[in-house]
């Protein structure tokens, strides 16, 4: 484990950390993300965050996937994305794929 | 009764056997022998329920799991079923080749325990020469297995002047995540209560400590802090409540909702040799026992923080008061909070020797 905070900016390419699972629970029809002794529940906009972080595209790549999607203002979407994947980084959630 | 969701975590603890001697272990305190252990097969069965009931999360747990043969072959069941599997150990049994098999067979994490930052002190603690040297081997043999590693760092009057260095010392071992965890005083660690808690004044430098530490490693290494609760004011939300989302399978299959439930007399708790999970926790009565709300005495009935902490713990209230449906004593609203207050007395004026966990 490298001993340097991963810190998140719009040329990012972030994959979800080896030990961290996300996938849809048919128990309770929702997705789901786990890590060691910890289940996270993604809201809806997490979750639309989540399932483009594929270790290829950018931060900037996915801000722009969802803007198109939601048609919303691309500012507003920046900042909540690159708030919601430094916290994810600082919990040990996300490794760097490169740029 | 409200509706009840499935549960999250299941707790496999597979073996109270044990190298170590820890004065303040969470099994009880009549330990279960091997002759009366589920085996594989039966365990196959347990994890294969669990995951059709909604659990997503599995703990081998013990005892020390790694005494039992079957450990590999019970995560590849895990795994089969999607279960992300966590192994809690000593870390005195086994090495690199055995967390190598581990990892293959589909692992996620360890959680490995260490007694102190330093041998000798951790070594007396653990009851066992040598140990700590055979856990810092381990703790590698995890980190070369490409797993991820938390420690879990069991404080007391006894050790707690060292959080710093212990602090340092996860870092050290490549861990991501450490638990400071104070002991939690049921079974052994209430028989050693008195040389065990700390005082006032070691426990608010020790929080000052890791307060520090987590601003300054933010990102680097995630700090699970857990103080004692008798110095608290409110009740910790135990289990995050009875039977809402935890249940634990004790060796012999008896299954229940947290290490000290058997403790309490009165309930019945039913083995999975008898029926299935899935009816244990929905339908027995022990589980329905102290669910939600409706169970509540005053204080608590009326509080509103009665669905954040669910009364505190229900094992604490019957090993302070005698009473397991009381308010938990250590909440300063409780009419019994005097106790908790005479236990921090006492301790603070005695430091009796530790009675080490053993079969009798």
């Amino acid at each position: 484990m490298s001993g340097e905070r991963l810190m998140v900016d719009a040329a990012s390419v972030l994959t979800l950390a080896p030990h961290i699972v996300f996938r849809f629970d048919e128990t309770r029809q929702r997705w789901i993300m786990m890590a060691p002794e910890r289940l996270m529940l993604p809201d809806e906009q997490a979750v639309e965050i989540l399932q483009l972080v594929d270790g290829k595209a950018s931060v900037d790549g996915i801000v722009d996937a969802l803007a198109a999607k939601f048609n919303a203002p691309r500012e507003e979407i920046a900042g909540d994305v690159t708030e919601m994947l430094q916290d994810l980084a600082d919990k040990g959630c996300l490794a760097d794929a490169g740029r | 009764m409200p509706a009840v969701d499935p549960p999250l975590a299941l707790l496999a603890e597979l073996t109270h056997r044990c190298p170590l001697a820890c004065p303040y272990c969470s099994n009880p305190v009549e330990l279960e022998r091997a002759s009366a252990e589920l085996s594989g097969g039966e365990w196959q069965r347990v994890l294969s329920e669990a995951a059709a009931l909604g659990v997503l999360q599995v703990h081998f747990s013990g005892g020390e799991p790694m005494v039992r043969r079957e450990l590999g072959t019970l995560i590849a069941e895990a795994a089969a079923h999607g279960l992300y599997s966590n192994l809690i150990t000593s870390g005195a049994l086994g090495g690199e080749r055995e967390i190598a098999a581990f990892a293959e067979a589909g692992l996620r994490h360890v959680q490995l325990s260490l007694q102190d930052h330093e041998a000798s002190n951790a070594d007396r603690i653990a009851g066992l020469a040598g140990a700590f040297e055979r856990k810092v081997k381990f703790a590698a043999a995890v980190r070369a297995a490409g797993l991820p590693l938390t420690l879990n760092m069991v404080v007391h009057r006894q050790n707690l002047d060292g959080v710093a260095e212990m602090i340092d010392m996860a870092q050290s071992l490549g861990a991501r995540r450490v638990e400071i965890a104070h002991v939690q005083y049921y079974a052994w660690a209430l028989e050693n209560r008195a040389a065990l808690l700390p005082t006032r004044a070691q426990l608010d430098e020790a929080t000052r400590v890791v307060e520090a530490a987590r601003e300054r490693l933010k990102g680097v290494l995630a700090i699970d802090y857990v103080v004692p609760d008798y110095y608290g004011v409110r009740p910790k939300s135990c289990m995050n409540g009875w039977g809402r989302q935890f249940l634990n399978v004790m060796p012999s299959g008896t299954v229940v909702p947290c290490h000290a439930a058997q403790t309490i007399p009165g309930l019945t708790f039913p083995s999975v040799r008898e029926t299935s999970l899935a009816n244990i926790w929905y339908r027995s009565d022990a589980f329905n026992r102290f669910r939600g709300t409706d169970w509540m005495p005053e204080p608590c009935r009326d509080c509103d923080r009665r669905e954040i902490d669910w009364g505190g713990c229900r094992c604490q209230a019957l090993a302070l008061t005698g009473d397991a449906s009381r308010t938990d004593p250590v909440c300063a609203l409780s009419p019994d909070h005097a106790l908790v207050e005479a236990a921090l007395s006492e301790a603070n004026a005695s430091s009796p020797p530790l009675i080490y966990r053993a079969y009798r």
